[in-house]
């Protein structure tokens, strides 16, 4: 086929003139998606954790079972060494300012589930010095495991004692690899991320799922109506070292 | 421009020390290997006491490269003429420390590799980052500062007008280093054993004794291997700075003290409990009180006029060492025991940890052997 510069230009024109269109009613249509926005919530996810239930059927750990299934956490023999996203300890050492002294050992001796608590305002992602780690608009504290360092001062900054460092190579003590999920490398800090990769698909957390007594409740805590928001108006709840100014996203019914 | 021709023509002894060192840096050398191939884990660190020897190592020597101002200062600034043998050497100090602090940081990192990304990705949030500004930046100013005026000497030429500036503005710089590294702990609301206000002070009183104490020792060491003498009115001068610090230091130490105990809030109290208790398995509240003891004991040396001038040496290896032990090991690791869920976790450094610090250790001896060499050298050819 052959063109003649009247045609090229004719072409050319049109084609300019069919962008700045496509320009003009991408800008015009612009209110819609600002409006698709403003319908979305705000989401902060969060937890509520019902220690009553969690009572009844003490020492099950099934939630500790599927978040190391799910996120290949290695089951290493050295105590000093271990990773761990979710675990428990006794009543007393999580929540110490709580003691009464008075209090039954079944109570002080319970254990209590425990996790990074996603805090509003963390001190993990304030010090970390290549935002290895930061907070999404919607609470969860990420981590980007080929950034970390290793220096560990998100370890030393966390009151809760919620990140774990890599001492040596996690994958020979990875019991069964979950193919869906990265494994770590040595030298790299990890912690709980609230299970983003299943949230973004529409489930909610593996410990939640694999609860059988239902201690778990997950949500949204910017939503009134949400199950976790209903729970704490209807129950004391209390979080882990609020006077801190953290702001845990994890509560706990006692 | 590094005048390391200078470095190159010495006795024997100086190639045998050197050699040594070079030994000790092999070892570390080699066991560095074995942690960047097996990881942390080759360490006394856990979960728990996640900073040990390293960091605290690190700490300690940023105090030595910030005490530099303490002849800088006086030189520069006040035109004491005393200091005109022993500001250099001061200078070139805070250089080998601020090294020795970034080889002590980076052993440290689980992703040595990846340390750049503090630059590619820099987060002015974290007082890492403003760690990392402050002591290259401290770095920088020392390094040009020694060398041009070195330099100069050699040429016998006055040191360049621009130098002075510079010279000064490593004052505050001097004061900076140690601050953002004091507020590198201080600023965490979990860990209440730093979060004092005091520590900063606290931090520059202890470098300003510790420092001018290795300065005088190093001073009497060239002078005794050496035909080299600062003289006897800069020792004194630097004796008498080191006093005041160290006076100043354990007062900051029991203001410390004294709001812990009296206070006595338990989230405050247990971490010293723990560093001071004997008796209670703490297996570092011996080395504790060693420190304490060679501290009342260095102050009693300097205040009594007739052993401040004749016991200055063991005057300065009590104070170094007691500052060494409560620094450069202590105030780290107190801060992670108890843990925050109330854990006591035994650290216990590991030999290849040792030896990795003796090789870093032997980094700084070899680099001030080579820097105080040329130092020497270029005087002494200007001298004849």
């Amino acid at each position: 086929m052959k063109i003649t510069r009247k045609d090229f230009l004719r072409i050319s024109g049109l084609s300019l003139l069919a962008a700045g269109c496509k320009r003009a009613a991408e800008s015009v249509s612009q209110p819609a998606s600002s409006v698709r926005a403003a319908s979305t919530q705000p989401v902060r996810w969060g937890m509520v954790i019902d220690l009553s239930k969690c009572r009844e059927k003490d020492g099950c750990n099934a939630c500790i079972h599927a978040c190391n299934a799910a996120h290949n956490i290695p089951q290493i023999a050295n105590h000093a060494h271990e990773v761990k996203w979710i675990w428990t300890e006794p009543d007393a050492t999580v929540f110490p300012s709580a003691q009464t002294d008075f209090a039954p050992q079944t109570v002080t001796e319970t254990k209590v589930p425990l996790l990074c608590n996603h805090c509003a305002n963390p001190p993990c992602t304030r010090v970390c010095p290549t935002q290895a780690t930061w907070k999404r608009d919607d609470g969860i504290v990420m981590m980007d495991w080929h950034r970390c360092i290793g220096c560990r001062y998100c370890v030393a900054a966390c009151p809760y004692g919620s990140r774990s460092f890599n001492f040596e190579d996690p994958r020979p003590s990875i019991e069964s690899i979950n193919p869906d999920f990265p494994t770590r490398t040595k030298g790299v800090v990890e912690k709980c991320n609230f299970c983003e990769e299943r949230l973004a698909r529409g489930l909610k957390p593996a410990c939640v799922d694999a609860c059988p007594q239902r201690v778990f409740t997950f949500g949204n805590l910017a939503d009134p109506e949400s199950e976790p928001r209903q729970l704490l108006r209807e129950r004391f709840a209390v979080q882990r070292e609020p006077e801190l100014g953290t702001g845990p996203s994890v509560f706990y019914l006692v | 421009m590094l005048m390391l021709d200078k470095a190159l023509k010495g006795s024997r002894r100086y190639w045998m020390w050197l050699l040594c060192l070079l030994c000790v840096i092999v070892a570390g050398l080699c066991f560095y290997l074995r942690q960047l191939n097996q990881g942390l884990g080759i360490t006394g660190l856990s979960r728990d006491v996640s900073w040990g020897l390293y960091i605290a190592q690190f700490t300690f020597f940023v105090g030595v490269a910030a005490s530099a101002v303490m002849v800088v200062l006086p030189y520069y600034l006040h035109r004491e003429k005393q200091f005109a043998r022993v500001t250099i050497l001061g200078e070139f100090l805070a250089i080998v420390s601020v090294i020795m602090c970034i080889l002590f940081i980076f052993v440290d990192l689980g992703q040595p590799s990846r340390v750049l990304n503090i630059i590619l990705y820099p987060s002015p949030r974290s007082l890492m980052f403003w760690d990392m500004v402050s002591l290259s930046g401290y770095l920088l100013l020392n390094a040009i500062v020694a060398f041009v005026t070195l330099r100069a000497e050699r040429e016998e030429t006055p040191a360049p007008r621009w130098i002075k500036p510079l010279a000064i503005l490593s004052i505050p710089w001097a004061i900076s280093i140690h601050t953002v590294t004091a507020f590198l702990y201080s600023g965490l609301a979990g860990r209440s054993f730093w979060l004092t206000a005091i520590l900063a002070p606290r931090f520059l009183a202890s470098a300003f004794s510790s420092g001018p104490a290795l300065l005088i020792l190093l001073c009497l060491a060239l002078r005794k291997l050496t035909a080299y003498d600062v003289g006897k009115d800069a020792i004194r001068k630097l004796a008498v700075i080191m006093t005041y610090a160290m006076t100043i230091n354990v007062f900051f130490v029991l203001v410390e003290v004294f709001t812990v105990f009296y206070a006595a809030i338990p989230e405050h109290t247990v971490h010293f409990e723990y560093l001071y208790l004997l008796g209670g398995g703490h297996n570092l509240a011996p080395w504790m009180w060693v420190s304490a003891i060679f501290a009342i004991a260095a102050l009693v040396i300097l205040f009594t006029p007739a052993w401040r001038r004749t016991q200055l040496p063991i005057a300065c290896i009590l104070v170094f060492t007691s500052l060494w032990l409560e620094k450069g090991l202590g105030l780290i690791v107190g801060g992670f025991v108890p843990s925050p869920l109330g854990a006591i976790a035994h650290y216990a450094p590991s030999l290849p940890e040792w030896t990795i610090v003796a090789g870093i250790w032997s980094v700084g001896a070899f680099l001030i052997t080579v820097f105080y060499k040329i130092v020497l050298s270029v005087r002494e050819e200007v001298e004849s």
